[in-house]
Order: structure tokens, then C-alpha cells, then sequence
């Protein structure tokens, strides 16, 4: 719901690597999305598109990697993956556990053109 | 190719601020919960009851966040406590910015419990951190005992639940038994109170757990 808030966020944070970018310098930006972040990836592509047209960084695509959900597991100490709304330690089937990832959002790269390909 | 490193959280900017109202809240001695829940829960009816409840024990202030209109604030008003309306025109979830704003308006008042209550909505508040010591969910009966399950992350980031409404059980579908069992299978650490803000239910529990908090 609050997807758009998201994109503009990662629109702040590229801006303050490109303050005054040239057209098609950005060729992605990569995001992680985690699974329990209550983010959806269409939706948050379909922001930062709608946000970065007919703006220098229109050629920039977002490209979303959704993270899952990891924990620990406090009584057999296990790191392993969950698939919400299970939130067990799939080994021993406790639910004493502690998220290490797959709760936030994360602007992790920013892939720049090689050189700058004409005008379409 | 090439890459530029990034690895920023998306929502720095945001838990900075959260931090800063944190360490202004400590300094304070204030303890701070951020009441999270769908619309029509009764978030604003507890916190009538809790004030009207403990207005001999401790001074309680309020910052309201809605969509529209300061009917809630008004509500709260009526008790003689601070209180500041944040109206997010449109956004659905409070941010660290519109606290930290809001907070500077009634800073100067004697106070030891801050409420913050959230834009009614079990999906985006959950990201938000706004610097608040808890979250504090409230899921009332007519809602269904299945809520926990369809918005997992916002009972796994929460402290403590409020069941509300009891009052309602014989005549709706809801179990308190499987409401209990789905929300303690997300977040087995959560603190539950079962309420009623008609008959008063659960709500002396919940005061002392609040009185038990504060930080003198």
C-alpha cells in the first residue's frame, strides 16, 4: 500500500549518488525486498517507473530480489528459511525463534550503462 | 559492466529520526507505545479507558494519526490530556517524521505514558518504526480469529495484543481459544489482554501492565 513512498525513498537514495544524472547513465538499480517487509515487488517496479519518467533516470529499471524470511532457532540453534505464516523452526519444530533477514528493504546496487547507447 | 555498491536500508532516514525520538523519549523517562490495528478495532475507546482509568496514577498523552479529520483527537481532548492530531491526508501509516512534529507540540506537559495511535491499518505501520518503546496490536472480535495469520508481520513486530470487544463473543464468529493459538504461533513472546471497553473487561490488567512499565 505504501509502494510509493518506497519507490521515492530509493529515488532519494540514487539521487544522492547522480545529484544531476545524464540521460541514460543508470542502468538498474537493484533492490532487496524482503518477504516479510509487506512490500509488493510489481507494484514497487510499477512506482519507481511511474516516478522516473521523463526524468533522466528513466532508463533505469528496478530490479527486485525478494529475500526470504531466515532464522535462528533459539533452542537447537539452526539458521534455516521459513515460509510465513509459519513462524517454527522447520528442523525441530520450535517456535523460539529469532528473524535474522527477510524483514527489511534494502537499496543493495546500482549498475551504471558502459557507454552511453543513443537515443531510441 | 559497471556496479556501484549501494547496501542501504531504504528506510534510513526514517530509523534515524525513529532513534532520535527514542532518545528523546528516554530522556524523558517516557514510556511509548505505538498502537497498531485494523480500522474499527478501538484503539481510541482503550485509550478513553486507560486514561479515565489510571488519571490517579500516571499522565498520559496522545498523538493521533488518521486519514482525515481530528474526530479522535477531539475524543481524547474531552479527558484534559495533551493530545495533537496528525492527519496524513491520504498516506496509510505514520513515519518518525510526523512523530517527531507532533511531539514537539505537547513536549512541554508532564507526562509519563505516551500513546501513539496509528493510521487503522494491519499492513504498512508494521515498517515503520517511529521510536516507540512497543507495539502494542488490537484485534477485536468482530474482525475474526484468523487476523494473525493474514497479517503475520505486523503480530511478529508487535509486544503485546489487545483482544477487544470482548463484550461481542456469543455473537460472533470468533474463537478467543484459535485468535490466542494463531497469534502465539507468529509471536510466542506476546503479552495478551482480553478487553471489553463496554463492560471494562481486562481493562484494570492491561492499566497495571502499562503502570508496571513506566520508567521512574
Amino acid at each position: 500500500m505504501h509502494e510509493l513512498s518506497v519507490a521515492q525513498e530509493i529515488l532519494e537514495i540514487v539521487n544522492q549518488y547522480f545529484p544531476d544524472p545524464k540521460p541514460n547513465t543508470v542502468k538498474s538499480v537493484k533492490v532487496k525486498v524482503g518477504k516479510l517487509s509487506n512490500i509488493l515487488a510489481d507494484s514497487l517496479s510499477f512506482c519507481f517507473e511511474a516516478i522516473t519518467s521523463d526524468t533522466p533516470l528513466s532508463s533505469a529499471k528496478l530490479e527486485i530480489i525478494e529475500t526470504p524470511v531466515r532464522i535462528i532457532c533459539t533452542v537447537c540453534n539452526k539458521e534455516s528459511e521459513i515460509d510465513p505464516p509459519i513462524f517454527a523452526c522447520p528442523s525441530c519444530g520450535n517456535n523460539q525463534i529469532r528473524i535474522v533477514s527477510g524483514t527489511d528493504l534494502w537499496v543493495d546496487e546500482i549498475e551504471l550503462f558502459d557507454e552511453i547507447p543513443e537515443d531510441k | 559492466m559497471s556496479v556501484i555498491t549501494i547496501e542501504r536500508k531504504v528506510l534510513e532516514k526514517n530509523d534515524a529520526i525513529a532513534q532520535q525520538n527514542r532518545e528523546v523519549f528516554k530522556k524523558k523517562n517516557l514510556f511509548t507505545m505505538n498502537l497498531v490495528s485494523s480500522p474499527g478495532s478501538g484503539k481510541t475507546s482503550l485509550i478513553e479507558k486507560t486514561i479515565h482509568h489510571t488519571k490517579n496514577k500516571f499522565n498520559v498523552a496522545v498523538i493521533e494519526g488518521d486519514v482525515q479529520t481530528s474526530l479522535d483527537a477531539e475524543r481524547v481532548a474531552a479527558y484534559g490530556v495533551p493530545v495533537v492530531q496528525i492527519v496524513t491526508q491520504g498516506a496509510c501509516h505514520l513515519e518518525a517524521g510526523l512523530v517527531k512534529d507532533a511531539y514537539r507540540q505537547i513536549e512541554k506537559n508532564d507526562f509519563e505514558v505516551l500513546f501513539i495511535e496509528n493510521v487503522g491499518n494491519l499492513v504498512c505501520p508494521a515498517g515503520y518504526d517511529l521510536g516507540e518503546d512497543l507495539k502494542v496490536v488490537i484485534v477485536s472480535t468482530t474482525e475474526g480469529d484468523d487476523k494473525p495469520l493474514k497479517y503475520p508481520a505486523m503480530f511478529r513486530n508487535a509486544s503485546a495484543l489487545i483482544i477487544n470487544k470482548t463484550d461481542l463473543i456469543p455473537y460472533v464468529n470468533c474463537s478467543l481459544e484459535t485468535l490466542m493459538k494463531n497469534a502465539l504461533s507468529i509471536n510466542l513472546s506476546l503479552k495478551i489482554f482480553k478487553t471489553s471497553c463496554t463492560n471494562d473487561e481486562g481493562i484494570a490488567e492491561w492499566c497495571e501492565w502499562i503502570e508496571s512499565k513506566i520508567k521512574r
